[in-house]
């Protein structure tokens, strides 16, 4: 069969990523270095959202509150002495898996628009309740002061090599959502997006699967937070705005949905485009809205179609 | 906190309220007869306070600057749509999504660009100054008395227009079953870009009136936008009445929340504690209420689709 | 033992009265005909047993069980396999896919997240004997969104039995079908009728005839006859109410308000 170049195309991905620090470092470059880091950031939690958005048929426009309920556990964590990063990453993950877990319930009991809103709703909920944490710095934040250790060791700190570490993350999170989406979940998870009445009637709760996919969204979503308040040694309730939603979302059309690789294509495309605009005059975002307008009206199927064959649905 | 107090929050809530209203009826009707969803149109409630200021300034006359400000709203809504909504009507939600929100990003930036990203005011217009004696020890300000007699005089209107005119009776046919609309030969077209210049000049609408109570600065109308989603939910999508209904609770319960919250968490923790805790209930409490209306009523309180 | 059991079932939308105090019962191995005019409240009844209405008052028993308050996937689960009478199978899908997710169903637990669905043999087997009973064997990786209409009925079926079904509720299998295809289908439920107990709603009496061991004539939501297809034809009430309007001359053939 002719089908699925995805992993070579991955593969290729990531072997650049692993080499590009060292290249980068050569030309004296540690400042594109941050790029990917950010890129790759974006990349987990839009990796996560596609679980949902490409596989799920289920728009969610608030998926951002899972990145910043992550990261401030991680950063309450350290306040209160927590200093392994494991521990902190599973009481984030708890804590993440937990808000999906009710407001899934909630959200889930509608679909199409109302889950969006919904789901939007919670999310600006969740960026509220953030910048109501007068204890955690409010409305502007926290920096950490101290960091978390990987095993007792700073490796994974901005002094060692977290590069790799959220490298090494990004790809376990690739590979596990490509797992998902060939397994039995991922298969009953796509027939209730393509008929939700026809999979009810082959004998799939539709609901528990989607709360599950729900969950599993925000849970990985809640780890991306972790990572990112660890690399930026600061958390804030902007992690949790609704236009960092946005992003997620513009990330999955662009690159193209239901695809692992188009999540992550779609991740470095929009920081690098965001980036360079931004180089170029301070007013970038002239220029970047309407970009989305026309990518929205004209270009369909996002960069993954651009390297391999058509991929439909049913290959996802 | 004393009974006067409480009776100012109850005012300042349905202001508020009236606010949300103007601005949830426009999008609960655009969605409901079009089905497409707009996040642009808490950037359409911006542009109107914008205009009120520059045209203020511009003419000096405050009820000039609003007329004005409405009809340039009114134009640039109906632009938007021909040369971008349009295309957008039968596709996903998703592209709807996030061709509006391009939208909203280009236009707050150009908000910023042009009028900077200070927070600007707009002076209350000289005939509703000053306040008025409620009771014996309480003056509550005259503009803000207004606002709430406006968004009345508006929700009675639309009501009498959804409710009695053959435009209303295709934007309820419309919002209960498009097909039939389309069925009955009806220009649809035209009948989308009236739904949508109403929308665009509502929010305008809701924009001047608000310039001189609120600030006006870039990004204002992207937290009122979600707050009216919260709306619709709660009241219902497509339904005029079910919008009005949930932005009077919407605007009375965070109003009060904010003002109660603290000191109702003071009874049970301590003042400490309740200091922290308050302001984020205050913060969480229309979104409990809007989760609490799923649970009981998932098609919400006043639903226009499938009313049996 | 009957398979399928329904105890005076009532449904009213508002004032209309769609299901009155219905009562019927198919036995193993037997294919039970529902007819009636448009409007007689099949579909209703037909949404009731398979969960999508819950009704006023009455029981639905399957296997024994009373599953009147279950959600729709739990009498899937249990047995309960349906076709529409509008084609409902998964566009993106491919045929054999269509068919492998429906055999998942009933082969232990989805929740799993690692394993390759598409390299379960024992799921793919499953499929590719349903696929060769439904004779659409050829078209086995073709999306079923490019499937002809025909076909696309056929995968209907083909679904159903997938989740390997105790008793099937057939909603007007032949909608839209020629006369060839409707030959096929109504040849592949001959051998299936002996299989698995079934009820038929359909207005082809040409497959009513060929498959029904029993008819119940159903006229503004109460059952007014029932029997066997020839005591149905000859029963006064039958034919004043539904057979009566003339359509029906020749004994084996013709066709009543359906398909030509």
């Amino acid at each position: 069969m002719v089908r699925d170049r995805a992993p070579i195309v991955a593969g290729t991905i990531f072997a650049l990523l692993m080499v590009a620090p060292f290249g980068l470092g050569l030309i004296g470059q540690g400042y594109l270095t941050g790029l990917l880091m950010r890129a790759m950031l974006l990349a987990i939690a839009a990796l996560a959202l596609d679980l949902l958005v490409g596989q799920g048929g289920m728009v969610s426009f608030g998926h951002s509150a899972f990145v910043g309920l992550g990261a401030y556990a991680l950063a309450i964590g350290l306040q209160a002495g927590i200093e392994s990063l494991l521990l902190l990453t599973l009481i984030a993950l708890a804590v993440s898996g937990l808000f999906a877990l009710i407001t899934g319930v909630l959200a889930l009991r509608t679909s199409g628009v109302y889950f969006l809103m919904i789901t939007l709703a919670f999310g600006q909920m969740t960026y509220f309740t953030l910048t109501s944490l007068a204890a955690y710095g409010g409305d502007d934040g926290l920096t950490l002061w101290s960091m978390a250790t990987l095993l007792g060791t700073d490796v994974a700190q901005n002094a060692g090599q977290i590069y790799f570490v959220i490298l090494v993350v990004m790809v376990a999170v690739w590979w596990l959502m490509h797992c998902i989406s060939q397994s039995r979940f991922g298969r009953v998870l796509r027939g209730a997006r393509d008929n939700p009445e026809r999979a009810e009637v082959m004998g799939f709760s539709v609901f528990r699967y989607r709360l599950t996919a729900y969950v599993i969204a925000g849970m990985i979503a809640g780890l991306a937070g972790v990572l990112t308040a660890q690399q930026n040694e600061f958390v804030s309730p902007a992690l949790a705005t609704w236009q960092h939603s946005g992003d997620l979302l513009v990330i999955l059309v662009i690159g193209g949905l239901g695809s692992r690789n188009g999540a992550i294509l779609g991740a470095f495309f929009v920081v690098i485009v965001q980036d360079l605009l931004g180089a170029v005059m301070p007013e970038w975002r002239l220029i970047y809205g309407p970009l989305l307008v026309l990518v929205v009206l004209f270009a369909k199927g996002g960069l993954n179609r651009l390297l391999g064959p058509a991929q439909t649905g049913s290959v996802a | 906190m004393s009974l006067t107090l409480l009776l100012i929050q109850c005012l300042n809530g349905l202001q508020y309220g009236m606010m949300l209203f103007l601005i949830a009826a426009g999008l609960t009707l655009v969605f409901g007869v079009m089905g497409f969803i707009n996040l642009a149109h808490g950037v359409q409630y911006m542009v109107g306070a914008y205009l009120a200021f520059a045209f203020l300034h511009l003419t000096g006359n405050f009820w000039l600057a609003a007329l004005l400000s409405m009809l340039t709203a009114l134009v640039f809504g109906l632009l938007l749509e021909h040369f971008i909504f349009r295309h957008l009507y039968g596709r996903d939600h998703l592209d709807q999504v996030l061709a509006t929100f391009g939208i909203i990003i280009f236009l707050n930036e150009l908000a910023k660009v042009i009028f900077g990203p200070a927070t600007l005011s707009l002076p209350v217009p000289e005939l509703l100054s000053g306040s008025i004696p409620l009771t014996p020890e309480l003056r509550y300000p005259v503009y803000r008395l207004a606002t709430i007699g406006a968004g009345v005089l508006v929700a009675g209107l639309l009501y009498l227009a959804v409710g009695h005119t053959r435009v209303g009776m295709l934007i309820r046919a419309g919002a209960t079953t498009p097909q039939m609309v389309a069925a009955l030969g009806v220009n649809i077209r035209r009948l989308f870009t009236m739904v949508f210049g109403v929308g665009a000049m509502l929010a305008g609408f809701a924009g001047v009136i608000a310039a001189p109570i609120f600030a006006i600065e870039p990004g204002m109308g992207d937290n009122i936008l979600i707050v009216a989603f919260v709306v619709i939910i709660i009241g219902g999508i497509g339904s005029i009445r079910g919008a009005f209904l949930a932005a009077l609770m919407v605007g009375l319960i965070d109003t009060l929340g904010r003002s109660l919250a603290t000191l109702a968490t003071g009874l049970i923790l301590p003042p400490s504690m309740s200091d922290q805790v308050g302001p984020a209930l205050a913060s969480m409490l229309i979104y409990i209420l809007m989760a609490g209306i799923l649970v009981f009523r998932p098609q919400g309180l006043l639903p226009a689709k499938g009313a049996a | 033992m009957n398979v399928l059991e329904i105890h005076n079932l009532c449904k009213s939308f508002g004032a209309v009265r769609v299901s009155r105090d219905i009562c019927l019962s198919v036995a193993a191995h037997q294919c039970h005909a529902l007819i009636g005019p448009n409007g007689a409240g099949k579909t209703t009844l037909i949404h009731q047993i398979s969960g999508v209405l819950r009704p006023d008052a009455g029981q639905v028993l399957l296997d024994g069980h009373d599953i009147t308050a279950q959600p729709i996937w739990r009498r899937a689960q249990a047995g309960l396999g349906r076709t529409f009478q509008i084609t409902s199978v998964l566009p993106s899908f491919s045929v054999r896919e269509n068919v492998a997710l429906a055999a998942q169903a009933k082969a232990g637990s989805s929740m799993r997240f690692f394993a390759a669905a598409s390299d379960e043999a024992a799921l793919n087997r499953r499929a590719e004997a349903i696929l060769a009973r439904i004779c659409l064997e050829d078209r086995a990786d073709v999306l079923a969104a490019d499937l002809s209409h025909g076909e696309r009925r056929l995968l209907e079926l083909g679904i159903a039995l997938a989740g390997a079904p105790k008793f099937l509720l057939l909603d007007e299998p032949m909608a839209g079908l020629g006369r060839v295809e409707s030959a096929m289908l109504i040849e592949i439920l001959a051998v299936l009728r002996r299989e698995i107990p079934m009820l038929l709603v359909e207005h082809d009496m040409d497959a009513i005839f060929r498959l029904a061991d029993t008819v119940s004539v159903l006229v503004e939501g109460a059952v007014v006859a029932r029997g066997t297809p020839d005591q149905v034809r000859a029963d006064p009430a039958a034919r004043a109410a539904y057979l009566g309007e003339g359509t029906v001359g020749d004994p084996v053939g013709g066709t009543l308000g359906g398909t030509a």
